[in-house]
């Protein structure tokens, strides 16, 4: 049977999440993948995509409700909620690590899961990974600003060169064992406190 | 002192998170050679999957979720034990004020009452014939909330499965979905009641303890190949988590313990949310206030007692709701999930009062009563549930056939 005609539904609250995920499933030729973004009447958007695996975020507070879902309603035909296969120890480890929760409705074989699933994961890392990027990005982009600043406090208030002036706080950092950052920091808030309240 | 054991614990931001939250915070984890490492979780699936997979050792759960683990009802589920309770009760029903205002008007009192206010829910449910059926959420098909929920519908004469329906949301969207009138009322743990007090989207219909005063809610499940492995761990573990309890107990804490369990990353919302269980002057939602006796129970009364025949009523409710199969196999995995003879062996070198049974029968206490104990004495009760009855768990067979 061909591995791509398997219905696969994405939950995931993050759009952007859910789009890489998407696009990595038909990347890998699954044609029929759903992303919904909002659990709110989630029953009958089962009942209509009739999905043979669901992926859902790990942080998502409503795996429970959709755990029991599978037990009670006639929603899903032979609702048969799993985590993939229970002897499969290393994909589940991976896959909490991960962030990915992958339910297999209708007791799928693991052969034909575990690609999806390992798809979701690298997908989630891809993820994570762009996340925490921009997150360093936006913390380089500060720290700059923050010598900037302090640059200019020990220029104006020391009468320093602008060379001068970082080669002391870069001192001071070296000395103290912190960050160039961190003395910035520390010599902006005093600054801050020491000006005359008056002064802009 | 250096930490010898380092111990992760998941937990759900629910007021009962407090054992756990000031074993750490307390420093009484610390003072054991303890490295207690916290995890706030989502749901009780990421707790259970993380439980599994070795991520955790040791978590808060509802009550009767080892029970459904070991009994093989949950996915992915390890085997699991309960050596301690994390305290009695701490649970409320909430409902939208549309469904208050047709309760009243069929004679709910201003009081928690269980038995009237259920009486006035029944002629609420009965009044609107052919109508859409009223939706209430609980927090998991194998809680305390649910079974509570359901053991007061149907001794109210309403059939929560034919009646009303129950569907399952996560507690910090109880409010939410209220508000949204996605259901109509709600059973879960403090403060996603007064949550929708503080937003005036619903009433407070009766709590926990009117419908089974002194009755079990969280516990604190273990891995059983994790308890296995690691005895002195586990023990440590438990002393830090029973004088947590102590000192949780201490009405003189309340104020501190509201204000350290506000902590975004504990359960996260304002420390006024948190009071009115503490001191058991809840905010009704009509500005209203009642004094609800025995609200939470974090310490007194044995409260961390993980008694056998909590963990058999538990189980005959889920007989009694078609989770399972009644059947001798069944009520043994039940029994022997909780485990009082952990608890007892590791505690007695605390010199406290420790019961000197494994199972009582639940709903016989009137009044406190002192129970015989070893060392220092102990009250039990009053313990009673709404309608009267009373749960012997030697009387198994009987209770399921009523």
């Amino acid at each position: 049977m061909d591995p791509t005609s398997l219905r696969i539904l994405i939950i995931d609250e993050n759009r952007i999440r859910a789009a890489i995920i998407e696009e990595g499933l038909r990347e890998a030729g699954h044609a029929q993948v759903t992303a919904i973004h909002d659990v709110t009447g989630i029953a009958r958007r089962i009942a209509e995509t009739e999905p043979d695996v669901i992926v859902i975020d790990l942080e998502n507070p409503n795996r429970d409700m959709l755990e029991s879902m599978f037990q009670l309603t006639r929603a899903v035909k032979r609702p048969i909620a799993m985590f993939v296969d229970r002897s499969d120890r290393a994909s589940i480890e991976a896959a909490v690590d991960a962030g990915v929760s992958a339910y297999v409705v209708d007791g799928l074989r693991k052969e034909r899961v575990k690609p999806i699933l390992d798809m979701a994961i690298s997908r989630f890392n891809a993820f994570s990974r762009m996340a925490r990027e921009l997150e360093e990005a936006r913390t380089q982009l500060e720290n700059r600003r923050l010598v900037e600043r302090a640059k200019g406090i020990l220029m104006k208030s020391r009468g320093l060169s602008e060379q001068d002036a970082y080669a002391l706080l870069r001192r001071t950092a070296m000395n103290q064992n912190r960050k160039i950052s961190e003395i910035a920091q520390s010599l902006i808030m005093a600054a801050g406190l020491l000006a005359p309240g008056d002064d802009t | 002192m250096t930490a010898s054991h380092r111990v992760t614990a998941g937990f759900l931001p629910l007021l009962d998170s407090a054992l756990l939250v000031v074993a750490r915070e307390g420093g009484f984890a610390e003072a054991e050679g303890l490295e207690l490492v916290l995890v706030r979780e989502n749901s009780w699936a990421s707790i259970r999957d993380r439980l599994a997979v070795g991520h955790f050792d040791v978590a808060h759960m509802l009550a009767p979720m080892p029970i459904a683990f070991n009994l093989g009802l949950a996915p992915l589920a390890t085997r699991t034990i309960a050596p301690l309770a994390m305290g009695l009760g701490g649970n409320a029903v909430t409902v939208s004020r549309a469904l208050w205002a047709a309760m009243r008007d069929n004679g709910a009192g201003p009081g928690f009452e269980a038995l009237s206010n259920g009486a006035a829910l029944k002629r609420a449910v009965d009044a609107r014939g052919d109508r859409e059926r009223l939706r209430f959420a609980v927090v998991h098909p194998h809680s305390g909330h649910n079974y509570e929920l359901r053991y007061w519908l149907a001794g109210c004469g309403i059939a929560p499965d034919r009646d009303v329906e129950i569907v399952i949301v996560p507690p910090p969207l109880m409010a939410d979905a209220l508000e949204a009138g996605r259901i109509d009322g709600y059973c879960v743990g403090e403060p996603w009641n007064t949550a929708a007090v503080a937003r005036r989207v619903g009433r407070i219909a009766t709590v926990k303890a009117a419908i089974w005063r002194s009755s079990p809610e969280k516990v604190l499940g273990v891995s059983a190949s994790w308890a296995d492995a690691n005895p002195d761990a586990l023990a440590a573990l438990l002393r830090a988590l029973y004088r947590a309890a102590q000192w949780c107990g201490d009405a003189a804490n309340h104020q501190a313990l509201a204000e350290l369990l506000s902590r975004p990353d504990y359960v996260g919302c304002p420390a006024e949310w948190l009071r009115p269980a503490l001191s058991g002057e809840i905010e009704a939602g009509d500005d209203s206030t009642v004094i609800a006796a025995d609200f939470f129970i974090p310490h007194a009364r044995a409260a961390t007692f993980p008694w056998k025949s909590h963990a058999l009523w538990f189980y005959s409710q889920m007989v009694r709701w078609g989770q399972i199969e009644a059947s001798a196999a069944h009520e043994a995995v039940a029994r022997d999930t909780y485990r009082p003879e952990i608890y007892r062996t590791v505690l007695k070198s605390l010199g406290v009062a420790l019961p000197g049974a494994n199972a009582k029968v639940e709903g016989a206490l009137q009044t406190p009563m002192p129970v015989g104990s070893a060392g220092a004495s102990l009250l039990l009760g009053p313990d009673g549930f709404f309608d009267g009855k009373t749960f012997d768990p030697d009387r198994l067979d009987d209770y399921l056939a009523m």
